[in-house]
């Protein structure tokens, strides 16, 4: 990764943030009395502040690089992880999920498990989501201490530590209030620091409709940028739903609409948004019930055109991309991925002694050196390389033949655009945006761990029945112990990479089903604790035995799936398996609660689930409200203004 | 809770906003950024966000101000 110099304002910008986050933790100090403040804010914060906190706890520095690197891979169906993947869940959270969350009292997303089943179905429920918590944190601290220290040099070790050290002053003063405050920072930071660069870059490469038509002839074209090898027709990158109309195999995703609508629109997206305690608990927080159902709508707003700000980016980084291969000439290309510092001792002698063969064989040349490299090489620089290489010093070689690497490391994307349009000052603008996302991410997951650990783990089974100041001093001392152990995470993930994505993968098997069991919870009276339970065990076993058989094209067998015996391996990519592997559990959990919650006696009475389901909860008026806060109208105006938009870039 | 945060979004900002105007006045634009001064015009974009935030903020204050003294 080519590397970015930084100067006193830069600094000065970032020292700033620095600044304004821990003061304003230490400002809320004073307000954390109980418990309940430290961990859940009491109840007390205002819809706007709620509603920016709960996407911007979703709009982490992972998805900020990840969307920009779909947008380049795949363009604008990448969309739908914000349209049909969010704001169809969100809406569905505040008109007719909040109202049990909210109205239940429960502090947290098990506790209401618990008081709508029993004791199990909060017990896995809490366990898994707090290791799960503390894993995301880990590996998004590894992923900014790397970047850091790829980008600026700095040492990794110290990034990751001084970084927590933020975020551990400012949650251990302030609680939650204090991660939801910095969190509409953040916000406020990502959009005011990436859209200049948006505008310049989108200004650099001819305006929109200049873009749409460079990314026609990367559709037909994919090789001539290194995005793929097969030809799609010319609208798969700039068409949101067009591309999937001829099926799975007419578009770069590689997926149909059927798992784009079923898979990701509805499992996916209502299991994340709707039952993941890490967006949940913004909401919750939220003044009152009013306020607390506009808390997902007044977020939507933003994340609708938030793909202004992270997809289009990397659909404007492929069609720069174009230019320079059609100009033939040196200039923007897709960020190469990072040679490590080992590979060099082989690569620069390969280099050196190619310089033979390249005078008779230019092909037999580039093989040595890819294979020196193990990457694949791009034939005209590596020529190029190979024969001024007896007059370069090794540095010159080593920039050599990074430069001439072929794949692409698409995370790379976002960053490579900062660094080419920021001039000093923005620059410091555009990476404490950065650095700020990866913070707040570490202090959303810390918070929810905390109140998940102290809550759901702590007085639930181990010290029940003791004073507020004790939890509020477990409650503290969670708080650390997160950021200690996410440390740890950190370090692990830096070391096994392997390990952490079948840690990721095992937490996509727990989340899939998760969302059928609340569905029935919530609507059906009928639903037993021990379905819910055993329902849910079996859904997440599903995913699991669904991932060891099955594979997508391209892959083995291994940590991408078909280990245990293969049935199906015709996915057009991973996307298409995970959407599919999603659809599958949640069926299959459902009809398994259902099943057994027949054949099982419901222990609960009316009166117990009385403001736990939906049809023994009398519903909220809000007739005497004006239009503009009633939950049911702004979700109405939010999907029509959504699916204008899906129309527009149909 | 107590802290309005439009107070320290605005102040924030502001103070950011400030910075990257001076460097605007006091360096030429180039290449780089397609001959746009960025840093000027954007400054001017972030003073304007403060000041709108912190005005909403004092109209708040001044509000709450009211209907306590009326209460009392």
């Amino acid at each position: 990764m080519e590397t970015v110099k930084l100067v006193h304002v830069d600094y000065a910008v970032m020292i700033l943030y620095v600044l304004f986050v821990v003061g304003i933790g230490f400002a809320l100090k004073r307000y954390m009395k109980s418990s309940s403040d430290f961990l859940t804010s009491a109840n007390s914060i205002p819809a706007w502040i709620t509603g920016l906190a709960f996407i911007s706890a979703n709009l982490g520095a992972l998805e900020l690089v990840g969307m920009a690197a779909s947008g380049a891979k795949y363009g604008m169906m990448t969309c739908h992880f914000y349209w049909i993947g969010a704001i169809l869940a969100m809406t569905f959270l505040a008109v007719f999920m909040m109202p049990f969350y909210y109205g239940s009292k429960a502090r947290s997303v098990p506790e209401y498990l618990n008081m709508r089943f029993d004791g199990r179905v909060r017990c896995l429920n809490s366990i898994s989501f707090a290791v799960m918590t503390v894993f995301a944190s880990g590996i998004s601290m590894n992923a900014l201490a790397k970047l850091l220290n790829q980008l600026l040099g700095w040492n990794y070790h110290l990034s990751l530590w001084i970084c927590s050290a933020v975020v551990l002053l400012y949650v251990l003063k302030g609680g939650l209030t204090s991660a939801i405050y910095t969190e509409v920072l953040q916000f406020f930071m990502i959009v005011l620091g990436f859209a200049p660069v948006v505008y310049l870059a989108l200004k650099d490469v001819g305006g929109w409709s200049a873009l749409k038509e460079k990314l026609s002839h990367v559709a037909t074209n994919p090789a001539a940028i290194g995005v793929g090898d097969k030809p799609f027709e010319p609208n798969a990158w700039t068409g949101a739903w067009s591309p999937m109309l001829q099926g799975a195999s007419s578009n770069p995703m590689g997926v149909d609409i059927f798992a784009m609508v079923f898979g990701l629109g509805f499992v996916l997206a209502f299991g994340y948004w709707c039952t993941n305690f890490l967006v949940v608990q913004r909401a919750m927080a939220a003044k009152d019930m009013s306020a607390a159902r506009r808390t997902p709508l007044i977020g939507a707003i933003p994340k609708m055109f938030i793909p202004i700000l992270v997809i289009l980016p990397g659909m404007i980084a492929a069609g720069l991309a174009y230019d320079t291969y059609k100009s033939g000439k040196d200039g923007y290309r897709l960020p190469p991925k990072a040679i490590e510092a080992v590979v060099y001792e082989k690569a620069v002698p390969a280099v050196k002694a190619a310089a033979v063969l390249v005078a008779t064989d230019e092909a037999a040349a580039v093989k040595a050196v890819a294979a020196a490299v193990g990457m694949k090489m791009l034939p005209k620089q590596t020529v190029d390389l190979v024969k001024a290489a007896p007059t370069l010093s090794d540095d010159k070689i080593k920039a050599g033949i990074q430069n001439a690497v072929a794949e692409i490391n698409y995370d790379g994307v976002i960053v490579s655009l900062v660094s080419k349009y920021c001039p000093m000052g923005l620059l410091g603008l555009a990476l404490t945006a950065l650095l700020a996302s990866f913070m707040s991410g570490m202090a959303g997951n810390v918070t929810a761990f905390n109140t998940i650990w102290t809550y759901d783990i702590y007085q639930a089974y181990l010290a029940k029945k003791r004073s507020d100041e004790h939890y509020m001093w477990m409650g503290r001392a969670a708080t650390v112990a997160g950021i200690l152990v996410s440390i740890g995470c950190a370090y692990f993930a830096s070391q096994w990479s392997n390990a952490m994505d079948i840690i990721q993968l095992v937490f996509g098997f727990v989340n899939a089903p998760l969302f059928a069991t609340f569905l029935l919870g919530m609507f059906w009276k009928r639903i037993t604790a021990t379905a819910a339970f055993y329902g849910l065990l079996i859904g997440t076993l599903t995913s699991g035995l669904f991932h060891a058989c099955t594979l997508a094209i391209g892959n083995t067998a291994g940590v991408k799936g078909g280990y245990l015996y293969l049935v199906y391996d015709k996915f057009p990519s991973d996307m298409a398996q995970n959407f599919w592997l999603a659809s599958f559990a949640f069926t299959v959990c459902l009809v398994f609660t259902i099943v057994i919650s027949l054949a099982t006696r419901q222990t609960k009475t009316d009166e117990d689930l009385k403001g736990l389901v939906y049809s023994l909860t009398p519903k909220i008026q809000t007739e005497h409200e004006a239009w503009y806060l009633r939950p049911s109208i702004l979700a109405i105006i939010l999907l029509a203004v959504c699916v204008v938009l899906n129309i527009i870039f149909w | 809770m107590g802290l309005d945060l439009r107070v320290p979004i605005g102040m924030m900002f502001g103070m950011i906003g400030i910075l990257l105007v001076v460097i605007g006045v006091v360096t030429k634009p180039d290449a780089k950024t397609l001959g746009v001064n960025i840093n000027l015009w954007w400054g001017l974009v972030l003073i304007a966000f403060a000041v709108f935030m912190l005005l909403t903020a004092r109209h708040a204050a001044a509000k709450a101000k009211a209907a306590a003294a009326k209460k009392e």
